[in-house]
């Protein structure tokens, strides 16, 4: 079994914004790129990939749900779903071979794959189902959170980023050091009602969602009044309007 | 865990344009030992802004795809089979000239050049128009040409193409049909601004998906009525006096006198004086005045005497068809299958945000009658519409009466509304006519698209009979403005009006998901006379993949991936501008083709060569051009103006306007592909009134002088088509089509159902498409990552109509229309219209298309809506707007019948042979 750190000097992670994500997969797409072809866990396989079984890694996903209320039109949630980060990461303290970790300095969750089995352990235990077996390599790969990108220096200062942050046509991926209360990314969460997802499992992750925004119509604002008839109706208008000008 | 957590990216970044779908966005190449290695958005370009969609980022995987051709391919097979053999280029162009030659010499109008996704347009009609064949158009006339004219008839300009919403300051965006696409990356950009300052979005669509799934408020309309929303919103404003009458009163026709005398020459058109202004009332003077007289305010009520007729102004025109009762939200509510209520709360919010929201920015600007505005007012409504609008028999008025909306709450060109981009707006007396005269051995006479102002500017022979093969710009489509590709092949099959030798396509995948009545389509290619010979004897196909399409070419010219090729998105056809610059950009060759392709615009300069097209051969009979990069460069279409704006002159210091640069596209690698010309801050809004946006415009070269316009609310136009179906003038329609232009050519947009082709109850509910935001036809869906993400496509089944017919998960249905019957499976979904059904567009394949492997879902239990579709109607017309000619592709109408879970789809089709062996 592996440990985790009992704390850690930064809490990388994501900020998804639910109200403005249109479920479009650029993130799930520049992701698969990104690890495809750099990347610590590149690459990520493809098996039959114009075969009847397509098989690939994706280290990142959208799902989409439908909600039917009681009362006006069914609303779609677009979500996107990635590994959270989570503080207590099921995923490593399950892991056998202690290929499965989490950084003291950032938070990130990783694989070694050079001591990963394969055996799936992880995978089960993560709530989220966020890990995802390589189906050629037979080894498990995650969301690094691109920790190749947010630190090299080699890139320009403004795309040290995650691929999937940076692609995101809407803006609705944030990243940020959540352990920070003074962050961008947790002044955002703080003011739009960030949740963690399934807080009952209590795995405290660092990725947080912002809630769809209700924006109920205004049933209560006033609608327009025909043109009193007493005042000459449409004809009326128009006189006085013209008149004004 | 890896060794180096801080690799070199890559060695180097080479910047182009994308083209995994119509937006043109701006990449960045990365590569790594001379190959592609990954591709992500340019921040530095104005489409895009660094980001870039699914569809961008898997432009790795069709750069790489199997279904990729490797040489040209002559047909050995029978047609449709799919066997070739691959031939030298020598080979393949000697006989596409042995083809073409003799027709030219002959009959021009033989060859029927039609170019599909084709971003190249104002080369391939140049092409075409000097080869001298009146049958080129690209494939707007299935896409959205209904948007396109609309937009160009009522404001000089349109949605998507031509114009976009004040993303930085609107408060209220309406979205009418607009599914994921047209534009992509744009709109997501825009939709996030929006939603950052908490502006309000509202989509009417009939489906819930992407950005109907973020809307604050969504309208599940019913597919074909949103002219008849649009227009009670119009009846409940009007009603109200909640209108913009200084903005009507400046910017559009509102007060011209229309001739109201059944009896008179000019029925329905305006009246003008000798010089031909247009007339409007002086209550004052008691007599008719040009509307541009100094010191006028026009009567906007009444009906007034003048010479020998009777006119009334535009606007009293307006009060008679929109106070209508019969408009009333409790009157269309049930046809739309919106409540009245959320009707009126909707006409209310944009009252409320048009005229209780103003915004005002500190900009004096001068407007064309020389009248100073201290200031800038805007109403911050904006909108945007797109094919849900335009596929349909009513999509050109619909979009007309968007138009009319926008307009009553002043909207379009000012702050926080609907802006124009460069090089529009445009009115409609600067864009050209269709032409179509055909010489043999020569020259067509003009260019080959263009906007009729009247029946005598149709495509039509002295006796009425369309002059082109697809029946463009003829009574049935008089303002075809795009074309109509969707015709050509069963016109051509049935010499109607008469046959062709040659059908050369390029891009587009006509024996398939571009095709209505797919397997009727697929028979006419095959069809044979009493003597065995093909009707369409001849098919030439320019394609980079191994489409369906291919395998039914005689000869096939493969081209280049978009990483591979010299482009130019030019100011002449479908630039990149933005409201605040004109802009266009390039392609250029970031890697050479590793196989026997070539860029197919190259290698039609090759073929014009060998045929001798002007302008593409010297006197001494060598070729004009090197290539497309040497065309691009070096092509002038006025004297000054060429394909590219940007570094222009000799020393590359000219924008616009200036002599070929031979540095010119260096010029445009160095600046990341694109070159962008700024429009002044003070003419950024009011363009087409705009003293300083017109100076502007003639410096750029977009036109040759001023050209302020007036929109038209009234667009005399229709009213001239109008009148020649109620019997008026020397030009008129056949009888057949009399009733349905007169209705269709309302000079005042309108609104009428789709024609009945049904017996409703028999086929209650309707069927529709969309295209997912991770795909571009059925270019995306062969990529091997995205067809992981959208791999199949059931049919959507709301809710209601879900349980009625007792339908479980992993069940099937038959799906039938007047026209046919195909077998699907059903998923429900319930944020879904509920007398609709729809699929995502182009995931069926044929089985062996693409090189997929024929058992793979896309070609067992993928489908298409399209066999559904008939390509006419019961009465013989084309099965489109009779205005535009847009394919109606929305109209259809089906019932569904639950039949036993099987394994594969239906219709089924032999596969095609492999093009491109493993």
């Amino acid at each position: 079994m592996t440990s985790l750190p009992a704390s850690t000097e930064r809490a990388l992670g994501l900020v998804i914004d639910l109200d403005t994500c249109v479920g479009c997969h650029a993130c799930v797409v520049a992701c698969k790129e990104w690890n495809t072809t750099s990347g610590p866990c590149a690459p990520l396989s493809d098996r039959d990939p114009y075969g009847p079984e397509p098989d690939g890694a994706f280290l990142n996903h959208v799902h989409g749900f439908e909600a039917v209320p009681d009362d006006g039109p069914a609303r779609v949630v677009h979500f996107p779903k990635s590994c959270l980060h989570c503080a207590d990461a099921p995923c490593v303290t399950v892991c056998p071979t202690g290929a499965s970790l989490k950084r003291a300095s950032d938070g990130i969750v990783l694989v070694n794959e050079a001591d990963c089995i394969g055996c799936g352990l992880c995978a089960w235990a993560c709530p989220y189902g966020a890990r995802e077996l390589d189906p050629s390599q037979g080894v498990m790969k995650k969301c690094t959170l691109c920790y190749d990108r947010i630190e090299n220096p080699s890139l320009p200062e403004v795309d040290r980023i995650p691929a999937c942050v940076r692609t995101c046509p809407t803006g609705a991926r944030h990243f940020g050091d959540l352990g920070d209360p003074g962050s961008a990314v947790s002044r955002l969460v703080a003011s739009r009602g960030g949740f963690d997802l399934m807080p009952e499992q209590r795995t405290r992750p660092t990725n947080k969602y912002l809630p769809p925004r209700e924006r109920d119509v205004d049933l209560l604002a006033p609608l327009l009044e025909p043109l009193p008839e007493a005042e000459g109706g449409f004809l009326g208008w128009l006189d006085r309007a013209l008149a004004r000008l | 865990m890896p060794a180096d957590p801080a690799p070199e990216v890559s060695d180097e970044i080479r910047k182009t344009t994308c083209y995994m779908c119509a937006c043109r966005c701006g990449i960045d190449v990365h590569m790594q030992g001379g190959r592609v290695k990954h591709i992500e958005g340019n921040r530095d370009h104005p489409v895009n802004r660094g980001v870039l969609c699914a569809k961008g980022a898997a432009g790795i995987m069709q750069h790489r795809s199997p279904a990729r051709l490797r040489a040209p391919l002559r047909r050995t097979g029978p047609r449709g089979s799919g066997e070739f053999r691959e031939i030298g280029w020598d080979e393949a162009l000697g006989i596409a000239t042995n083809w073409l030659a003799p027709v030219r010499e002959k009959h021009p109008e033989r060859l029927a050049f039609f170019t599909g996704r084709d971003q190249s347009q104002s080369f391939t009609g140049w092409w075409a128009q000097q080869y001298g064949t009146p049958n080129h158009a690209a494939h707007g006339g299935f896409c959205s040409v209904s948007m396109a004219a609309a937009g160009i008839y009522t404001l000089g300009g349109a949605f998507w193409e031509f114009g976009a919403p004040d993303w930085e300051r609107t408060k209220l965006l309406l979205l009418f049909g607009v599914a994921e696409d047209h534009d992509s990356n744009p709109i997501k950009i825009g939709l996030g601004k929006l939603k950052a300052r908490g502006a309000r979005v509202v989509s009417i669509n009939p489906v819930r998906t992407g950005y109907s799934a973020i809307a604050d408020q969504w309208i599940g309309i019913a597919p074909g009525t949103d002219g008849l929303l649009v227009l009670s919103l119009v009846h409940v404003l009007m009603t109200a006096g909640r209108i913009d009458l200084p903005y009507l009163l400046a910017f559009t026709n509102v007060a011209h006198l229309v001739d109201q005398d059944p009896r008179s020459p000019g029925f329905g058109g305006f009246l003008r004086d000798e010089e031909g202004r247009e007339l409007v009332w002086d209550p004052e003077r008691h007599r008719a005045v040009p509307w541009d007289a100094a010191g006028v305010r026009p009567a906007l009520a009444g009906t007034f005497n003048v010479g020998p007729t009777h006119a009334k102004p535009v606007f009293q025109l307006m009060a008679e068809a929109y106070l209508d009762p019969a408009l009333a939200p409790e009157a269309v509510g049930p046809a739309c299958g919106v409540p009245a209520e959320e009707i009126r709360r909707l006409a209310a919010l944009l009252a409320r945000t048009a005229f209780e929201e103003e915004i005002t920015l500190e900009r004096p600007w001068t407007d064309f009658r020389g009248r100073r505005h201290e200031r800038m007012v805007g109403r911050p409504v904006a909108f945007h519409a797109m094919r849900g609008i335009s596929a349909h028999a009513n999509g050109f008025q619909t979009c007309r009466a968007i138009h009319l909306l926008q307009m009553l709450l002043g909207t379009v060109e000012t702050p926080g509304g609907f802006r124009f981009k460069p090089p529009y707006p445009k009115p409609l007396a600067i864009h050209p006519k269709p032409h179509h005269k055909v010489t043999p051995g020569k020259p067509l006479d003009g260019p080959h698209l263009g906007y009729p102002r009247g029946p005598e500017d149709l495509a039509v022979d002295a006796e009425g009979r369309p002059k082109r093969i697809d029946k463009a710009f003829s009574w049935e489509a008089p303002l075809a403005a795009h074309g109509m590709m969707h015709m050509v092949i069963a016109n051509a099959v049935a010499a109607d009006p008469y046959p062709i030798e040659v059908l050369f396509l390029y891009m587009a995948n006509m024996a398939w998901n571009s095709a209505m009545n797919t397997a009727g389509t697929m028979e006419m290619l095959t069809a044979t006379d009493a003597s065995g010979e093909y009707l369409i004897p001849r098919i030439i196909v320019a394609d980079a993949y191994a489409s369906e399409m291919t395998a039914y070419a005689d000869l096939v010219l493969p081209d280049t991936t978009y990483l591979e090729r010299h482009d130019c998105l030019s100011l002449l056809d479908r630039p990149i501008s933005e409201p605040d610059a004109a802009q266009d950009a390039i392609r250029w060759p970031v890697v050479a083709p590793d196989r026997d392709v070539r860029p197919f615009q190259s290698v039609l300069l090759d073929l014009g060569h060998r045929l001798g097209l002007p302008g593409m051969i010297e006197p001494d009979g060598t070729p004009s051009f090197a290539d497309y990069a040497d065309y691009i460069v070096r092509h002038q279409r006025r004297p000054g103006v060429g394909p590219l704006a940007g570094w222009r002159g000799e020393d590359g210091a000219a924008e616009g306007r200036g002599a070929p640069n031979p540095q010119q596209i260096d010029r445009y690698v160095a600046n990341g592909g694109f070159w962008s010309g700024h429009v002044p801050e003070e003419a950024a809004f009011f363009k087409p009134w705009n003293a300083a946006y017109q100076d502007w415009a003639v410096a750029t070269g977009l036109v040759d002088a001023p050209q302020p316009f007036l929109f038209q609310i009234y667009a005399e136009p229709l009213a001239r088509f109008q009148a020649a179906a109620l019997g008026k003038g020397a030009q008129q329609p056949p009888e057949h089509l009399r009733d349905t232009l007169a209705r269709a050519m309302a000079p005042l947009p309108v609104w009428y159902p789709a024609p009945d082709e049904t017996e409703a109850d028999d086929y209650p509910l309707h069927a529709i498409t969309q295209r997912p935001a991770a795909m571009y036809h059925s270019w995306g869906a062969q990529n091997a990552w995205l067809r992981q993400i959208h791999g199949e496509n059931p049919l959507y089944v709301p809710g209601a109509v879900w349980e009625a017919l007792g339908f479980e998960a992993g069940d099937w249905a038959d799906v039938v229309s007047p026209h046919g019957r195909i077998s699907v499976p059903v998923a429900r979904m319930d944020a879904l219209n509920p007398m609709t059904v729809w699929t995502w567009n182009a995931i069926g394949k044929r089985p062996g298309a693409w090189a997929l492997d024929p058992r793979a879902p896309e070609a067992t239990r993928g489908f298409l809506l399209n066999h559904l579709i008939p390509e006419r109607r019961r009465d013989g017309t084309a099965n489109s707007d009779p205005v535009t000619g847009q394919a109606a592709w929305y109209d259809l109408r089906v019932r569904l019948e639950r039949v036993p879970a099987r394994s594969r789809s239906e219709p089924r089709f032999p596969p095609q042979a492999v093009l491109v062996p493993r």
